[in-house]
């Protein structure tokens, strides 16, 4: 007994345990997240008062070939047999053909989420590098000229419908002013030039080292970047400025401060330390949001992304289409709700134990 | 604070380098034509299957049809990939000759065998347009007998079905009338599928473009094809972008990053108007705006509410104001000015008239209806107004609007009261519309005439279902015409259908760009003529 103990070590079999029983936990959760929305989304497509088959054949499709694109898309099924036909497909990685695009649910998401995904970094980080640094201005500064400035610039992001935002930012800075290029992710003759890696254009052409592309792609970014940005800045900057009020007005702020301590110091290492876990899902919940696809800053920017891709094929009744995007966008939430927790892990002491 | 003065400062730079990115010129190439519109709807290029607006434009521009038009005149028949054709005298086998000279994008020899290949393909994929060329009474067993190769260029069609020669020859300038490359289709033939799956995303065509790139939603970019037997286009390259949001393509268009905005609304056209640098064309299409009642049963069956409800309709109030420049006057199912066609527009709002009729009915103390419609401009606008006009004269309306995937299937279903929709031709004959609008050869249920307007309003008339067979039917054209008109007229006073107004597409172009031609088909635009200063 005593060498098998030495053997696996103190504390070492129940360690690896509760790590095989965490893993299985996630797994576990992994597959009921998606067992629930190809449920959902396959039985509200179903449900939903719209014909596939229309959707397919048009509206003036003769009877019979109405008829032959019912039996082929097995319409004539029984409902669980139509969802679990569909699952088997799936685990098999077969998403099916999209009705919009012609092309495989697969590739057209490979297309298209990686728009998103460029776009959407790009606001977080917008939204974090500009709005972190805002809200604790403005809770240091609470009741000053500062606060109020960024509590405007949050009411304008948060309060001004992102849609007319857009348009606002494309007349000023691309019709006005000439700063910056129309929208779409590339201008005309740039178009179809880098071969694509990432999907992300701004890292494609820089592997490719086609620099003027990669100018192009980033000045394209740039305005819905600002427009989203924005509404990402002022959520983030008016959630910090209210968890550091909570932590300012902590004893333990009042004791570093009696105690001498820089200002600095006490402000970014004992207040910002402690609203970092919230901070945290709040960015989280934020970059997920954005990962959604804004369809209305996407359609403003003629962007082609997936949220675009995801609601005009909810207009074609492109049940794949739907289904494919909404378990990409299932997964970013779920992906970024574990992230959230690894980095509780790394900021939080507490969470370790 | 001084930290935070520096992280503010890091951000704000951090933002502007973001902006401080050099841009491209805002010029379109002299080479190059960029259009901007929308095509959601492009969902395949495979000739055999197209059946959008966008999918018909594009297909025009890489494939030569067997028969088709001229831009700027569409009532003259030519040939396309055939150079001229021989109609039997019983009316009964068309013999085509194919133009000499002319070579696919591929390099590969346009052949009598391809056109033949072209037909049969149509017919045996069996998908949604084929119905174009299964009314001449083929069939996937049969068109091999009937579509045949019958010398050097030459090849032989036969049509069993009582159709005239002149509807055929109309009928073969649709999409479905493209000849596609045998040979590279079929080197991409995967499972028998005849190259279906490749040539949904693909071309193989010999019209003055090919494909080079379609991104769903994005972009269609054609590149010229410089052995196209008219001669090489002007233009090098033709970006057609998608631009879902009409005030963007305005800024667009004034910024020179577009040459032409094709989907504008009619505020911004308006506004567009008398700009320096831009001029605004309208191309009359053929779609017809209509009202439509479901006869099934109740008041909506009664021939004298058809007529009442004809003079209760604002035509000229709405033409003037919110329709202005995007629609004109056609109160028959057949534009007007094509072959066939009539000019009468007997009708006017006359409430009172309109009352008379329906207290004759015994409606006197009014009705109360619903009337389903497209949940988009101009559909509301126009139901509104036909709201507000029917309740002067006592009928209550409540007015349903709805996204088309839900009232297409209501409709197909005969499970409206009105309906406020339109309808445009398949092909230039006048039988692609009387066939919807006047003929119904079984009213029951179970026939499943889907396709029919007529039959989805459960409305068969004898007499008019006889004509629109005969008129289908008449070799002898001058003929056919006058039948046409005398069916107009009788559909104009004795059906279900209020016909009101016929679109027009209003173009924002480009000073120096001239050339682009929208005919009045969606699937008979042309960009091979355009020409840039």
């Amino acid at each position: 007994m005593a060498s098998s103990n030495a053997l696996a070590g103190p504390g070492r079999v129940p360690g690896l345990l509760r790590a095989a029983r965490q893993v299985g936990g996630v797994l576990g959760s992994l597959a009921l997240t998606f067992l629930g929305l190809t449920a959902v989304t396959f039985f509200i497509g179903r449900v939903m008062p719209v014909d596939p088959v229309l959707a397919i054949v048009g509206d003036r499709a003769p009877a019979e070939v109405y008829d032959r694109v019912y039996l082929e898309l097995g319409l004539d099924q029984p409902i669980w047999r139509q969802y679990l036909l569909f699952m088997g497909d799936l685990l098999r990685g077969d998403l099916g053909v999209s009705i919009q695009t012609s092309r495989p649910v697969l590739e057209d998401l490979m297309r298209f989420f990686p728009a998103t995904l460029e776009l959407a970094t790009a606001a977080t980080l917008v939204g974090v590098l500009l709005g972190v640094p805002m809200g604790v201005a403005a809770a240091v500064n609470q009741g000053r000229p500062i606060d109020h400035i960024v509590r405007v610039v949050g009411l304008i992001g948060y309060s001004a419908p992102i849609f007319w935002l857009g348009m606002v930012a494309l007349l000023v800075f691309y019709a006005w002013l000439g700063w910056a290029p129309g929208p779409g992710r590339l201008d005309v003759f740039h178009q179809g030039l880098t071969p694509s890696v990432t999907g992300l254009l701004v890292v494609d052409a820089a592997l490719a080292g086609q620099w003027d592309v990669f100018h192009n792609a980033l000045a394209h970014l740039a305005l819905p970047t600002a427009v989203l940005g924005t509404y990402a800045l002022a959520y983030i900057a008016r959630m910090t400025r209210s968890f550091m009020l909570d932590q300012l007005g902590e004893e333990y702020v009042l004791t570093a401060r009696v105690k001498g301590l820089p200002e600095r110091v006490v402000i970014w290492r004992h207040a910002f330390g402690n609203v970092l876990v919230q901070l945290i899902t709040i960015i989280g919940l934020t970059y997920a949001s954005l990962l959604e696809g804004s369809v209305l800053t996407e359609t403003v920017f003629a962007w082609p992304g997936i949220g675009q891709y995801i609601t005009s094929a909810l207009f074609k009744s492109d049940m794949n289409a739907v289904i494919g995007g909404t378990i990409v966008v299932g997964f970013c939430f779920v992906g970024l709700n574990m992230l959230s927790d690894l980095l509780y892990r790394l900021v939080d002491p507490r969470t370790r134990a | 604070m001084k930290i935070i003065k520096h992280t503010l400062a890091a951000g704000a730079i951090a933002a502007a380098s973001v902006f401080a990115v050099p841009q491209a010129s805002a010029e379109t190439p002299p080479n190059m034509l960029v259009l901007g519109q929308t095509i959601s709807d492009l969902i395949t290029l495979d000739p055999a299957e197209i059946f959008e607006f966008s999918g018909g434009e594009i297909a025009n521009n890489i494939y030569d049809r067997i028969t088709t038009f001229e831009p700027g005149d569409y009532e003259t028949l030519v040939g396309g990939a055939t150079e001229s054709w021989q109609i039997s005298e019983d009316g009964k086998t068309i013999t085509f000759t194919m133009r000499d000279g002319m070579t696919f994008h591929s390099g590969n020899p346009v052949r009598a065998e391809d056109a033949v290949f072209s037909l049969r393909r149509v017919v045996k994929l069996g998908k949604t347009p084929s119905f174009i060329l299964t009314q001449l009474g083929w069939t996937p067993e049969n068109v091999d007998d009937n579509v045949t190769v019958t010398g050097d260029g030459t090849f032989e069609i036969k049509i069993p079905a009582d159709i005239s020669p002149g509807l055929v020859l109309n009928a073969l300038s649709a999409t479905v009338g493209s000849v596609v490359d045998e040979v590279t289709v079929m080197a991409n033939e995967v499972d028998g599928d005849l190259g279906y799956a490749w040539l949904k995303t693909n071309s193989a065509g010999s019209g003055p473009f090919s494909l080079r790139a379609w991104n769903a939603n994005e972009t269609v970019i054609l590149d010229r094809y410089d052995g196209y037997w008219k001669g090489a286009a002007s233009m090098e390259r033709v970006i057609v972008r998608h631009l879902p949001e009409p005030a963007a393509q305005r800024l667009l268009l004034e910024k020179g990053d577009i040459d032409i905005a094709r989907t504008l609304t009619p505020d911004q056209i308006a506004g567009l108007e008398g700009a320096e640098g831009v001029t605004i064309e309208d191309a009359p299409k053929t779609k017809i705006v209509y009202l439509a009642m479901n006869t099934s049963e109740g008041p909506l069956a009664d021939p004298k509410v058809w007529e009442a409800m004809r003079w209760l309709v604002d035509y000229e109030g709405m033409l003037g104001s919110f329709l202005k420049g995007q629609y004109s006057m056609q109160q028959s199912f057949w534009p007007t000015g094509l072959f066939g066609s009539i000019s009468e527009n007997p009708y006017t709002l006359d409430i009172e008239k309109g009352k008379a009729l329906l207290a004759e009915a015994g409606y006197g103390d009014g009705l109360t209806l619903t009337m389903d419609t497209l949940n988009v401009a101009p559909f509301m606008d126009i139901a509104q107004s036909v709201q507000q006009t029917l309740g002067q004269a006592g009928v209550t309306v409540e007015i349903v609007p709805q996204d088309g995937s839900a009232l297409w299937p209501k409709y197909r279903a005969r499970r409206h009261g009105l309906i406020l929709a339109q309808w445009g031709p398949d092909y230039l004959d006048p039988h692609s519309n009387a066939d919807s609008f006047a003929h119904n050869p079984d009213n029951a249920l179970e026939a499943k005439l889907t396709g029919k307007l007529a039959w989805r309003n459960a409305w068969a008339d004898e007499t008019i279902t006889g004509m629109t067979e005969a008129a289908s039917q008449e070799t002898d054209l001058d003929k056919r015409a006058v039948m046409y008109r005398d069916l107009l007229t009788a559909h104009q006073t004795g059906s279900p259908f209020v016909n009101m107004f016929r679109s027009s597409e209003q173009l924002a172009i480009q000073d120096g760009v001239t050339g682009f031609v929208s005919g009045p088909t969606f699937d008979l635009v042309f960009y091979d003529g355009v020409t840039k200063e």
